[in-house]
């Protein structure tokens, strides 16, 4: 294959994969809605469950985005080094978006700041958003593709917090947010925390730690005791499918951490909502492909 | 809990035996209207090019899709409700301005809106979020589509749905909110689970 030909495969798998991703939830994201529902007992909580599953459904017979908000396209790469495309890569999904967009069809949801237009191709200013990890002596590129929508996107925030106030002014900053912009947020929702020494590491970690397949541990003890009382906390507070009230509130609690500054803890929240459209897929140097996040996806 | 279907134009009478938890259903017209439709109406005083008196809206932006060989005539592909918070700031002005009767989004809406529904006797309603197709499902047909340059997710899109539901009511004509007594009930969930978890994370040297 010649490096056109290799460009136009891998154009054309990343725009299939990032269009089947707006209509598809990954497997551990269906799993746990399952479970979830499985425990409500009013009729308001099954009625929402409900509506979610037959729209899955409905999503999946004719084909279409199961939420009409299929989001900012943002997409993690973890490239080998070796891998043939790694000079035109960034500009090969830049064209994927442009293509998934009419595939799918995606919403145009990329609007310039400033200008105020929106660009209608789902390409702009820095968008798609693309996270770059280098992965030495490999020549395959592993892509995660998630879809950033608004009203998810909105309880997103970060604060540097000061070390005496604890772990514990953390704890609550993030309490706080979910109570309060979480039940609009499509709930049951995906929590994610960063923990590190400055806004923008933090900012960046927590949105990490919603590409984590849910109900994965933090290595570190301590924070995998963290992830499960913070779990268990906020769904004591039974926000429920849709902020209705129900058993539970989320379907997870990640954590990422970096090592601080002695003088900071900051700390970032990032919220992923029920329709949590996050896939994997590695691509070889041959532009062979093997989904992760989806058992037995056809493209 | 009752459920109920309600059909444009509606009156008074339809909405003010609703209370929040109910669950209607809507037949007739659905347009949607969002922040711009909200800032153009409320703050640059441009006129609606829709008569929304009896009508319901819908906070949404939806993926429509133009019909091949046939300009201006569109299908939805998928549409659901987004939060409603955000028109919060204009809503009870629109809802005076307009004399809409129904309003359909998603999560709760504050006191200002509150006090419009209460003196116009309109109501706000929640669409199950994310559950785009099975709106979808609901349209008919899509009549017309109106100030497009604002792009797709903006516009008004005009549209005739059947037994569009479930619809929650969440603010009804009589002052209740549902998601103000859900959050109040929350925060004092959260005083207490917070004090238990904050006696685990002394993890400071
Ligand atoms: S929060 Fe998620 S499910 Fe809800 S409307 Fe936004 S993208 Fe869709």
């Amino acid at each position: 294959m010649d490096k056109v030909e290799q460009r136009e495969k891998f154009i054309d798998i990343m725009a299939r994969f990032t269009a089947y991703t707006g209509k598809h939830l990954p497997d551990d994201v269906y799993v746990k809605l399952k479970e979830l529902r499985e425990k409500e007992n009013t009729a308001l909580a099954r009625i929402i469950y409900d509506a979610m599953f037959d729209d899955l459904e409905m999503a999946d017979e004719l084909d279409r985005p199961c939420c009409q908000d299929t989001g900012i396209i943002q997409y993690f790469v973890q490239l080998g080094t070796q891998f043939p495309l790694i000079d035109e890569i960034e500009d090969c999904l830049r064209e994927a978006v442009k293509k998934a967009t009419l595939i799918a069809p995606l919403r145009h949801n990329a609007v310039e700041v400033f200008d105020e237009k929106n660009t209608g191709n789902n390409v702009g200013t820095r968008i798609p958003w693309i996270d770059w990890e280098i992965v030495p002596n490999s020549n395959a590129a592993t892509i995660y593709v998630y879809m950033a929508g608004g009203g998810c996107s909105l309880p997103g925030t970060a604060k540097v917090l000061m070390p005496l106030e604890g772990y514990e002014a953390a704890v609550k900053f993030v309490f706080d947010q979910i109570t309060s912009y979480g039940i609009n947020a499509c709930p049951p929702l995906l929590v994610g925390i960063g923990i590190a020494g400055s806004v923008e590491v933090a900012a960046k970690l927590s949105k990490k730690a919603l590409l984590r397949p849910i109900g994965s541990r933090n290595t570190n003890p301590r924070a995998a005791e963290l992830e499960s009382s913070i779990e268990t906390g906020l769904n004591a507070i039974k926000i429920g499918p849709g902020g209705l009230g129900g058993e539970s509130s989320v379907m997870g609690v990640h954590i990422e951490q970096a090592a601080r500054h002695p003088a900071t803890i900051a700390v970032g929240l990032s919220t992923g909502c029920w329709a949590h459209r996050r896939s994997i897929i590695k691509i070889n140097a041959d532009m062979g492909y093997e989904i992760i996040s989806h058992k037995g996806a056809v493209l | 809990m009752k459920t109920k279907i309600i059909s444009t134009p509606i009156q008074n009478e339809d909405l003010e035996k609703l209370e929040i938890g109910d669950i209607v259903y809507l037949d007739g017209y659905l347009i949607t209207a969002r922040d711009d439709v909200h800032q153009r109406l409320i703050k640059q005083h441009k006129e609606l090019p829709v008569d929304l008196a009896g009508m319901a809206i819908f906070h949404a932006g939806p993926i429509m899709q133009e019909l091949e060989g046939q300009k201006g005539k569109y299908k939805v592909i998928s549409i659901g409700p987004t939060t409603s918070m955000r028109m919060e700031k204009y809503e009870k002005d629109f809802i005076s301005q307009t004399g809409v009767k129904v309003i359909i989004g998603k999560g709760g809406m504050g006191e200002s809106t509150v006090k419009g529904c209460q003196k116009h006797k309109a109501i706000h309603t929640v669409f199950p979020g994310g559950c785009a197709v099975l709106a979808a499902n609901c349209v008919e047909y899509v009549e017309r589509v109106e100030w497009l340059d604002l792009g797709m997710p903006e516009a008004m899109w005009v549209m005739r749905v059947k037994e569009f539901g479930p619809l929650i009511v969440s603010i009804d004509t009589k002052g209740q909110n549902l998601f103000e007594i859900n959050k109040g009930e929350f925060n004092i969930k959260k005083d207490s689970v917070l004090e238990e978890i904050c006696q685990h994370v002394d993890y400071l040297d």
